[in-house]
């Protein structure tokens, strides 16, 4: 070494000198940073703009909401920053999003799962702006409404559940729509003999058979019974659950095999590839799935009568929409911005971007819809009860860490029903007790 | 192999007889007094050295050192604790944070159906890569140390699912995996009665199991091979002149020599795992027959669940195990590494005088 022996100490205790600043600087910043969370916004209310928070990350949906928000600025002169954040990072991080600084509109969805937040006092009641809206029917006003009887939610599109088919199939073989669950099952049985399978269905990511589950339950026990089954208040070993349950055990024959490990992507490829003969599906689903050119031969029906004192009076149809999160900053203009997008201007403007939804407010124009939208209109419209989904409808942590793994159990082992419902029960009193 | 070796490898216990020139072989299995006087004299040396230190060192040194212990302490010694806190508690991630002693111990170990097979899934993980994936890694290290062709190709082939991202590895399951679509099961011809490899709870572990070893392997081979890069050839000679076959002159001399990376290889073995987490999420969220203790934590804890307390207890029962391996682990090979360490230091002085062999 070519140093001596004091250089080499002075120019080491420079460099640890340097380096307790490098560190320092580099640190301390970030610490600053970390202290104070959320994004930073540039002087919002100064310029009169609206944050919205939007979990509408796919391509589609997104390039929709520009053009509502183009809309809203050509019609009342105020801008609009959309925050897109993807859907399901939007989902895992609500809870910190409306603790922190969220913004001052954000999109989420209907019922139990915006009640719940309400409940937590994280959202303002827009009870007021509800008195000046038209054209929401009182279903769509009690998915709106929280549990302490104010309304908290703008609803903007829902897409309903079905039974999804293939019209030229059906012309094929000749069948004939099933209104009762006897029908169905007799129509599987002849599509299994044709060497087709008769319901495609694919549950890798645990929510697909929900949709299953909650028509199953609302045609053979009515809607309430399924309301307050979600709400925790009956018990999953109720000799009606079990009769659900058995109800689907007798349809699992039909089902494709190996759900467990198949998309519903895939599920809604072998109802393209006339591999399969039905599916239960929303709405914007099997369509992604098919050549644009067969989107026309895909048509659906509602869920068979189950009970005839039930006939077919619910449907599936989740509903999106917008809040007021109470720590959000501008008020006066996330209102404005909320009473734009209750009018049906603005739902149209989404849909003719979206056409897989449909809007809410009767008022919206339906004529340039496609036969499927209308179809859909017609039968949430004939609809006396509406519900959202099994995991919109129950407590998040419920739907997701219960009945998840337990449809999937179900899938795979369909005979143990006693063992089943008694699992879900225990947990659902351990979870459900912990209120607060 | 020569005709040599092979008699002599008849009587392997015979072979390092022949006194200090020996070579390495005796040295490892000789403990070695030798090295223990000069220590308190090199700690006294060490002492005054200390005291020259000035204040403006101790002020240096006090933060260079402070400041990645608060780190520490802020950021992994301070969230562990209140974990372990949090999971005597109920708490939602908004309201206000109820007591409940036991209770979610109690719930996970007796009212959560996937906590049991997680905790096996995990051993069997534990297992499979302990047994397989690290020795598999292991012998292609060697292999490729020998230098063989296209070694460089095949290095990178074995490494390249380290740095694949999970996101990748999930969509690689999809295809291969896929009942109907997938390739494993036209490969097997099983197009009419396919096998079910993600589906099906008794195999899809297995599968998911391919995947994690197939990247595990390339792991241990990289950290194997460097380490076998600075294995001293001349050791291999001397055990190979001594007369140990090649099995022998691997297993008790070169693999010993290696201790320091197969400390390094047990740890990463151990701590994969026991977090075992990104393959099995993107396979299909750690569900139906993939339940894992680190999928069940993010389950509660992340996302609009939110059962904070039960998550977190599910978190500590994780801890617990964790430490516990490694500590048990290290505690293990660094008592036998004293050892093993001082016996080595002891070859390298003998290196030179093997000049004079007979």
């Amino acid at each position: 070494m070519a140093h001596s022996f004091t250089d080499s100490i002075v120019s080491r205790r420079r460099l640890l000198r340097g380096a307790v600043a490098g560190a320092g600087a580099v640190a301390l910043p970030s610490l600053l940073a970390a202290c104070s969370s959320g994004p930073k916004r540039s002087g919002d209310s100064a310029n009169g703009t609206v944050t919205l928070g939007s979990n509408a990350s796919d391509p589609v949906p997104r390039k929709a909401y520009t053009d509502v928000i183009a809309g809203y600025h050509s019609s009342s002169g105020r801008t609009v920053d959309v925050r897109t954040t993807d859907h399901n990072t939007f989902q895992e991080n609500i809870n910190r999003y409306l603790q922190s600084r969220p913004d001052d509109v954000f999109m989420w969805f209907a019922g139990y799962r915006m009640q719940f937040f309400a409940a937590k006092g994280l959202l303002d009641d827009i009870n007021d702006l509800w008195q000046g809206f038209t054209g929401f029917s009182q279903a769509l006003k009690d998915q709106s409404t929280g549990q302490d009887g104010k309304q908290y939610f703008v609803p903007f599109y829902y897409y309903p559940w079905a039974v999804f088919y293939r019209k030229s199939v059906f012309q094929q073989h000749g069948y004939q729509i099933p209104k009762t669950l006897d029908e169905y099952t007799a129509l599987a049985k002849q599509m299994q003999k044709d060497g087709l399978v008769p319901i495609a269905l694919g549950d890798k990511d645990g929510w697909p058979a929900m949709g299953t589950f909650d028509y199953l339950n609302m045609r053979a026990n009515g809607y309430e019974f399924h309301k307050s089954l979600m709400a925790g208040k009956e018990a999953w070993t109720d000799p009606k659950v079990k009769h659900v349950f058995d109800l689907w055990r007798g349809l699992m024959p039909y089902h494709d095999k190996g759900a467990n490990g198949r998309t519903w992507q895939e599920a809604a490829q072998t109802l393209a590839q006339k591999k399969s003969g039905m599916a239960v599906f929303g709405l914007p689903h099997p369509g992604q799935q098919f050549a644009e050119a067969d989107r026309g031969d895909l048509d659906f029906f509602a869920f068979p009568e189950i009970d005839p004192q039930w006939g077919q009076d619910s449907v599936e149809a989740p509903i999106d929409g917008f809040l007021l999160p109470r720590r959000g900053g501008d008020k006066d203009g996330a209102r404005q911005l909320l009473k734009y997008l209750a009018t049906p201007a603005a739902e149209e403007a989404y849909i003719a971007g979206d056409p897989n939804n449909i809007a809410v407010n009767s008022a919206a124009d339906t004529s340039k819809y496609g036969p499927l939208q209308q179809k859909a209109v017609q039968l949430v419209s004939s609809a006396k009860h509406v519900s959202q989904f099994l995991d919109r409808d129950t407590r998040p942590d419920f739907a997701s860490t219960v009945m998840i793994p337990a449809i999937q159990q179900f899938i795979n082992n369909p005979k143990d029903v006693d063992g089943l419902v008694n699992d879900i029960e225990r947990q659902k009193k351990s979870i459900f007790a912990t209120e607060g | 192999m020569s005709d040599t070796t092979r008699r002599t490898a008849a009587d392997p216990a015979a072979t390092p007889q022949p006194g200090p020139a020996a070579g390495p072989a005796a040295a490892v299995a000789d403990p070695a007094p030798a090295v223990l006087p000069d220590r308190p004299a090199r700690t006294a040396r060490r002492r005054p050295r200390l005291r020259r230190l000035s204040r403006r060192d101790l002020l240096v040194l006090g933060l260079l050192l402070g400041i990645p212990v608060l780190l520490d302490l802020a950021l992994v010694w301070g969230p562990a604790l209140a974990s372990v806190g949090l999971s005597f508690t109920s708490w939602d991630g908004i309201g206000a944070i109820h007591g409940v002693g036991g209770r979610n111990y109690v719930d996970v170990t007796t009212n959560y159906p996937p906590f049991w097979p997680a905790v096996r899934h995990n051993l069997v993980w534990l297992g499979f890569l302990a047994l397989v994936a690290t020795p598999l890694g292991l012998f292609f290290a060697v292999l490729l140390d020998r230098g063989i062709r296209f070694s460089r190709f095949y290095q990178s082939a074995l490494y390249l699912p380290v740095v694949l991202s999970l996101a990748v590895i999930g969509f690689i399951a999809q295809l291969i995996f896929s009942r109907d679509q997938g390739a494993l099961n036209s490969l097997l011809g099983r197009t009419q009665d396919p096998v079910d490899w993600i589906g099906d709870p008794s195999i899809n572990l297995w599968a998911v199991l391919l995947l994690a070893g197939w990247r595990h392997t390339g792991y241990v081979m990289i950290l194997y091979l460097a380490g076998l890069k600075s294995v001293d050839p001349s050791l291999k000679e001397a055990a190979a002149i001594d007369g140990a076959n090649e099995a022998q002159a691997f297993f008790r001399v070169v693999l010993p020599t290696l201790r320091p990376v197969n400390i390094i290889v047990g740890v990463i073995t151990v701590i994969e795992a026991l977090r075992a987490f990104d393959i099995v999420y993107a396979v299909n969220h750690g569900r139906n027959g993939l339940e894992l203790l680190s999928v069940l934590v993010t389950d509660n804890i992340i996302g609009e669940a939110s059962r904070i307390g039960f998550g977190s207890a599910v978190a500590v029962l994780l801890l617990v195990v964790s430490i516990g391996c490694i500590i048990g682990y290290l505690a293990q090979e660094l008592r036998e590494d004293r050892y093993g360490t001082r016996a080595r230091r002891r070859t390298r002085p003998r290196k030179a005088p093997r000049g004079d062999r007979p």
